[in-house]
């Protein structure tokens, strides 16, 4: 037996080097790891001790806040005064002044009903009915004409309200006709299966725009004589017909995840068809592929966007307009940077969300 | 369907069912049924288009590409005047759309390539950025960023007395981008000759390098060898033409440059948006990829002797490669898809082009049939590279 000396000390009292733990600890592992690195570290310090400085002064130190035009012309800084003194048009377009507590309302419901929906306890058949009911009351609110509203035309509509509007109700309806169609994909029936690949090819191999177009310049040709559509219904109908054939590729992914299995078992006891989809195959599917909606939602709230090229008054079609006016003529940057950021918050949030419902629905299959 | 036939009763002859329940009928049935919904919708379509433009008196047919298009177009790849066709401009504005898309997607690929590295590095302030850069580009409509970028062209940015000069020799001003480039000279086209003889050279050079391994085990320094008959050959081709060195630099002459190359703001603005937005995308499509190689894969490849630069061709590569591709062309097809927005800023691309065809000839179902047969040739052509190219790369399995 050989002779082992431990050390008097307690093992738990000897620490580590002082240079690998707390604050020097990090920034030797995180910053400094290698020569590379230092030198990367120091450049990007050196240029962040460039930029940040003049661009805190312009946006904050420098900036005028509750201005006029002409004071902003003066002075150096940012003028965030153009928010402010534009903030209802830009929020609102044309909607009639004094009736513009409306379509706030509306937005606060729809708000209010999307981080209602977010949590997965309320995710039951009520949900479903609330939401029916939210829309209906948000589209008596913009609309008015019962309950001694007036009646405001959609030709009046702008701002965040339309923008809200058209990615929402465009997802809403999309979704069925998505579900539709990937369905059709994966038929056995020859002829659907191939009327739904085309459609869902040529709708996904054609940039939005030339839908839009479609709508503004073709469809009122599609029409009989007398009858016509707004200009806002006509590019919902572009945004659903376009966003339908990215969620039907979406639902397809979730119904090539379902195992064959599940089919047989579905037939094995006696379901047709329309029953084996609706009770075994699309409560699955749908749910695997709620990540991925929420992506799609993602980009068709971006893509409202570009009804500003067939004129509508959209949050940025509003924010361009003030742009026209010679009092804030030259302040693209601050007010743009504002609506970007209206929409970064959104996006944001709702990216977050869709990645926090994979982590947990994420069963590790 | 014979009138006189009894009907049966289906509870008393369950070996002979209605006709109805036999999939094959119902299958045939379910299809024409349809193909007549389509048929008819299509037909109804027609017919009130057919009357709508008859009301109106606007034209149909293809006839109006012959005339002449009467509208100038700021930016061309070929000659073109108002005097020439719609068919002409039509060209103009799809080249113009291929220039923007070919640009883009270069820069786009080395940008997001740069900004996935960065994701996955192990510096944190350079970890940090680049998430914060792909979540804040990702997040924002491309269409507000072309507009940022055209006001900053248009707004910010001095006039050419005031240019600001970035290098030597390269100037941004609210006219656009200005930059001087080698003075005209023969040997440019010697130099490109020679580097397409190098590239046949260095593919042959590869072919008989391989085969040599594959007979004796030996392996040849290829990427040297290409790499100095790439690089090489032009550079003396260039010296035996005389090593022209003169430039054609842009100068400021009253309140415009001469000479050099200008890049136009709304070309730049429309270039700049798109490579920033889509390489926020292709980052996280190439930090996906270099994530789905396993950390044993360099292990075991550098365990068996392999060098650093092999285990990144040969293990590394090919694996990330085949999970990076699919997403990185349809993220490539989205960009080509988004500079149709060029037509908000007054880029002369194939949508503006049409549009401005639509505007005059009042031919909006031909145009808008035409910008959708455009884009979607490109996008055939491109899953027609995909599939493809999925045939070359599946995995060949036990």
């Amino acid at each position: 037996m050989e002779d082992v000396r431990l050390p008097n000390t307690p093992v738990d009292d000897i620490r580590p080097p002082r240079t690998s733990i707390g604050a020097i600890g990090w920034l030797r592992a995180n910053l400094f790891n290698s020569w590379f690195n230092s030198l990367l570290t120091l450049v990007i310090a050196y240029a962040l001790y460039q930029c940040i400085p003049p661009l805190v002064r312009w946006a904050f130190i420098d900036s005028l806040w509750t201005s006029t035009g002409p004071e902003c012309q003066a002075a150096d800084g940012a003028c965030w005064s153009i928010i402010p003194a534009n903030f209802r048009f830009i929020m609102f377009g044309f909607y009639p002044y004094e009736e513009q507590w409306r379509p706030a309302i509306a937005i606060v419901l729809l708000v209010g009903l999307l981080i209602f929906s977010q949590y997965r306890r309320n995710w039951k058949k009520y949900l479903f009915y609330t939401w029916i009911g939210g829309l209906v009351i948000m589209g008596v609110l913009m609309r008015g004409g019962i309950l001694g509203l007036t009646p405001v035309e959609t030709s009046q509509w702008g701002g965040l309200p339309l923008t809200l509007l058209l990615s929402v109700f465009g997802l809403t309806a999309a979704y069925p006709l998505g579900i539709v169609l990937a369905l059709g994909r994966q038929s056995r029936l020859p002829a659907i299966r191939s009327l739904c690949v085309v459609y869902i090819e040529l709708i996904r191999g054609v940039p939005l725009i030339s839908l839009l177009f479609m709508s503004s310049v073709v469809f009122p040709l599609f029409l009989p004589e007398g009858v016509s559509l707004n200009a806002i219904l006509r590019a919902q109908v572009a945004i659903i017909l376009f966003t339908a054939a990215y969620i039907a590729e979406v639902v397809r992914g979730g119904l090539q995840g379902m195992s064959k299995g599940q089919y047989e078992a579905a037939e094995a006891i006696g379901l047709n068809y329309v029953q084996t989809m609706r009770l075994i195959i699309l409560p699955q599917a749908l749910k695997i592929v709620i990540p991925p909606s929420v992506s799609i939602l993602i980009s068709a709230f971006k893509d409202t966007s570009l009804v500003v090229i067939i004129a509508l008054y959209d949050l940025l079609k509003t924010t361009q307009s003030i742009l026209g006016d010679p009092r804030w003529m030259g302040f693209s940057a601050e007010a743009y940077l504002f609506v970007a950021m209206i929409y970064f918050i959104c996006c944001f949030y709702m990216s977050n969300f869709s990645r926090k419902l994979e982590r947990e629905l994420d069963t590790g299959l | 369907m014979p009138q006189t036939e009894p009907p049966v009763p289906e509870a008393d002859a369950p070996s002979k069912a209605s006709f109805w329940y036999d999939p094959k009928v119902r299958a045939v049935f379910y299809q024409i049924g349809a193909l007549a919904m389509v048929g008819m919708l299509a037909y109804y379509l027609m017919s009130n288009t057919m009357a709508n433009l008859e009301r109106q008196a606007i034209a149909t047919g293809f006839e109006f590409l012959e005339k002449q298009a009467s509208f100038e177009i700021g930016e061309s790849l070929i000659s073109y005047s108002a005097a020439d066709s719609y068919a002409k401009a039509l060209v103009v504005g799809a080249l113009n759309t291929l220039l923007v898309a070919f640009i883009g997607v270069v820069l786009t690929i080395i940008m997001g390539t740069f900004l996935g590295i960065a994701r996955l590095s192990s510096n944190w302030l350079v970890s940090k950025l680049a998430a914060i850069y792909i979540e804040v580009f990702q997040d924002i409509p491309v269409l507000l960023q072309l507009f940022f970028w055209y006001a900053f062209f248009y707004e910010m940015l001095p006039g050419p007395r005031q240019a600001i000069n970035l290098f030597e020799g390269v100037f941004v001003c609210n006219r656009g981008l200005i930059f001087g480039i080698p003075a005209a000279d023969p040997a440019y086209a010697y130099m490109a000759i020679a580097f397409l003889a190098g590239c046949i050279a260095v593919y042959l050079i590869r072919r008989w390098a391989h085969q040599r391994q594959d007979r004796t085990g030996q392996i040849f320094p290829l990427f040297r060898v290409a790499a100095a008959i790439l690089i090489g050959l032009p550079a003396i081709t260039w010296w035996l033409a005389g090593a022209p060195t003169a430039m054609n630099v842009p100068e400021l002459k009253g309140f415009n440059f001469i000479g050099g190359v200008s890049v136009s703001p709304e070309f730049t603005a429309l270039l700049l948006g798109l490579v920033l937005y889509t390489a926020a995308f292709v980052a996280e499509v190439v930090r996906a990829g270099i994530q789905s190689v396993s950390k044993g894969q360099t292990e075991a490849a550098m365990s068996i002797g392999l060098k650093p630069g092999q285990v990144l061709n040969l293990v590394i590569l090919p694996q990330a490669l085949r999970v990076i591709i699919p997403p990185l062309t349809s993220q490539m097809l989205n960009l080509t898809k988004n500079s149709s927005l060029a037509v908000a800023i007054g880029y002369p691309d194939f949508v503006s082009v049409a549009g401005t065809t639509i505007n005059q000839t009042g031919q909006a179902i031909e145009g808008v049939a035409l910008i959708m047969a455009v884009y979607l040739i490109f996008s055939l052509s491109t899953s027609a590279f995909m599939n493809w190219y999925n045939k070359k790369m599946k995995l060949v399995e036990r």
